[in-house]
């Protein structure tokens, strides 16, 4: 089922948090360029499938292919070398740094990486306050500095956990044309995602999460059949 | 004779000098503890010893390779940070994922070995190191005589602290290590190699230990328990300063030392209480201490 523009191939992915079972054998794939979103409720185990890409949980069994590489063995730090870039729940700026310094901090993994100034242009407060202490930027404004930080290091596989939570619908908007252009630009996107409305316009296929197992995919297009489904068992 | 308050204007001055070079040691070795703590969360109890080594060193590169002050200055600090580097890779890390607590009770006990085997070979009376030829004299002030290592340490300490605080408020490598205190994890999810990154780290704070200690081996008498008796006072100046912030530990350093010494002056009895005097009042108004962060 391999196929070869597959960026990530995940197949009977499990999960632990100490002796907790997260994870049940998640199967999912990401083609190059795509934009996937993960579905499901609170607590289903999509943040955890993030994080477990990542190798930021205890254990895992099962395979993670990045680019045709088996990932599973390989330590945490050297994760986003393989070009992946991580946008964690909580945002994770660092009250230590400036504004600058949080956007200059996570090491370059490949070439043709956005640079400081299509950054700032792209995000024109982060260049107004790139001054300040990181953690002094409203929610919003963080949420575009955790984002813009890893579009410098030139990863091409972005890990997207709730980016639009607690957000302004204005701010919410704009982060889905900050969206469109990173696709536009030809990077594959893994979005989990509460906000559905948000989702269903950008996103090239769906998976539906629950219990740590992946329930159903389904493309765009198959999205209008499914939504009584999907409005049940998310409850939006 | 001027005085001030009854008190000689020369025996404040020696006392306010005497303080702050005292200040620069509590700075230097309370910014290690803190740098390490920072990173490692962990207490490092090996402080002392490992300071003690600093001096130690100096003395038998001395005695047994003719090694000279100016090349122990700089060799000694890199061999006790490697031995640093040593004890984080086989020992700390090996109990990282346990209460912290754990790390604190393993430097402690490794402060007690070393001590103790620094005793069974060279006894507890201690030796003296020569001071360096061309730091010898003084130079005649109008209301003191200023030996020049004094003056020297003063410098040198200070030096060293500035150049700590520059390289991680202002550095790249220094933003890393920010931010690995933060959080780690995240840290390794950007790529960062955070193990490596932590052992530098532990070595570097180790190394200042020993940079302290070869400063110090001139000054004061090299013997096995010169760490452990100041240790206890450079642990009440990290409780003052709190464990938050660089340059408070650097200040909160000095400030102790002077203190300690204006009390030498004025109430000669309360000389070696008065920090944890000010301990006390500081765990009572500010509990995370002077520059310390919420905890």
């Amino acid at each position: 089922m391999s196929r070869p523009d597959a960026q990530l191939l995940i197949s009977n992915l499990h999960a632990f948090y100490g002796e907790s079972h997260i994870l049940h054998g998640i199967n999912l794939e990401v083609n190059r360029g795509e934009l996937v979103t993960l579905l499901g409720r609170n607590g289903s185990g999509r943040s955890t499938t993030l994080k477990a890409i990542m190798n930021m949980v205890d254990r895992r069994t099962g395979s993670i292919m990045i680019d045709g590489r088996e990932t599973l063995n390989v330590a945490p730090h050297r994760i986003a070398r393989l070009g992946v870039g991580f946008c964690p729940e909580e945002r994770g700026i660092f009250a230590s740094l400036s504004v600058e310094e949080n956007l200059l901090l996570p090491p370059t993994v490949a070439s043709g990486g956005m640079s400081l100034d299509e950054l700032f242009e792209m995000f024109p407060n982060l260049y107004e306050r790139r001054k300040s202490q990181g953690t002094r930027l409203s929610g919003g404004e963080q949420q575009m500095l955790a984002m813009a930080r890893i579009l410098r290091t030139g990863a091409k596989l972005l890990l997207l956990d709730e980016i639009t939570e607690g957000l302004a619908p204005v701010i919410v908007e704009r982060l889905g044309e900050v969206l469109m252009e990173l696709k536009r630009r030809g990077m594959t996107i893994v979005l989990v995602e509460q906000n559905f409305r948000f989702a269903a316009p950008l996103a090239d296929r769906h998976y539906l999460i629950e219990h740590g197992q992946v329930i159903d995919s389904f493309s765009a297009a198959e999205l209008a059949g499914k939504r009584d489904q999907l409005n049940a068992m998310l409850g939006v | 004779m001027t005085t001030i308050l009854g008190v000689p204007l020369v025996a404040l001055f020696g006392q306010l000098l005497l303080g702050l070079i005292n200040g620069a040691f509590y700075a230097l070795l309370s910014l290690g503890l803190a740098v390490i703590f920072g990173l490692l969360r962990i207490i490092n109890f090996a402080h002392g010893a490992q300071y003690m080594l600093g001096a130690f060193g100096a003395l038998l590169f001395l005695q047994y390779l003719n090694i000279d002050y100016w090349v122990a200055l700089a060799l000694v600090p890199l061999t006790v940070g490697a031995i640093g580097i040593l004890i984080e890779r086989f020992l700390l890390r090996r109990i990282a994922h346990l209460d912290h607590l754990y790390g604190l009770l393993l430097t402690f006990g490794l402060a007690m070995i070393i001590e103790g085997s620094f005793v069974n070979f060279f006894g507890v009376s201690g030796a003296n190191y020569p001071i360096p030829e061309a730091l010898q004299g003084g130079f005649k002030l109008d209301f003191m005589f200023l030996p020049t290592y004094r003056a020297w340490v003063l410098v040198a300490g200070l030096g060293m602290c500035l150049f700590t605080w520059f390289m991680i408020e202002k550095t790249r490598l220094g933003a890393y290590l920010r931010a690995g205190t933060e959080k780690p994890q995240l840290m390794q999810a950007f790529g960062v190699n955070m193990p490596l990154l932590t052992t530098l780290t532990y070595g570097f704070g180790v190394a200042l230990a020993g940079f302290a200690g070869v400063l110090a081996a001139p000054i004061y008498s090299v013997s096995p328990a010169m760490g452990s008796n100041l240790l206890i006072v450079v642990f009440a100046v990290v409780v003052i300063g709190g464990m938050g912030s660089i340059m408070g530990a650097i200040l909160t350093g000095l400030a102790m030392g002077v203190i300690e010494g204006l009390t030498k002056v004025f109430w000669p009895e309360s000389a070696s209480t008065v920090i944890f005097f000010v301990m006390v009042l500081v765990l009572l108004v500010r509990p995370n201490g002077l520059f310390g962060k919420e905890v």
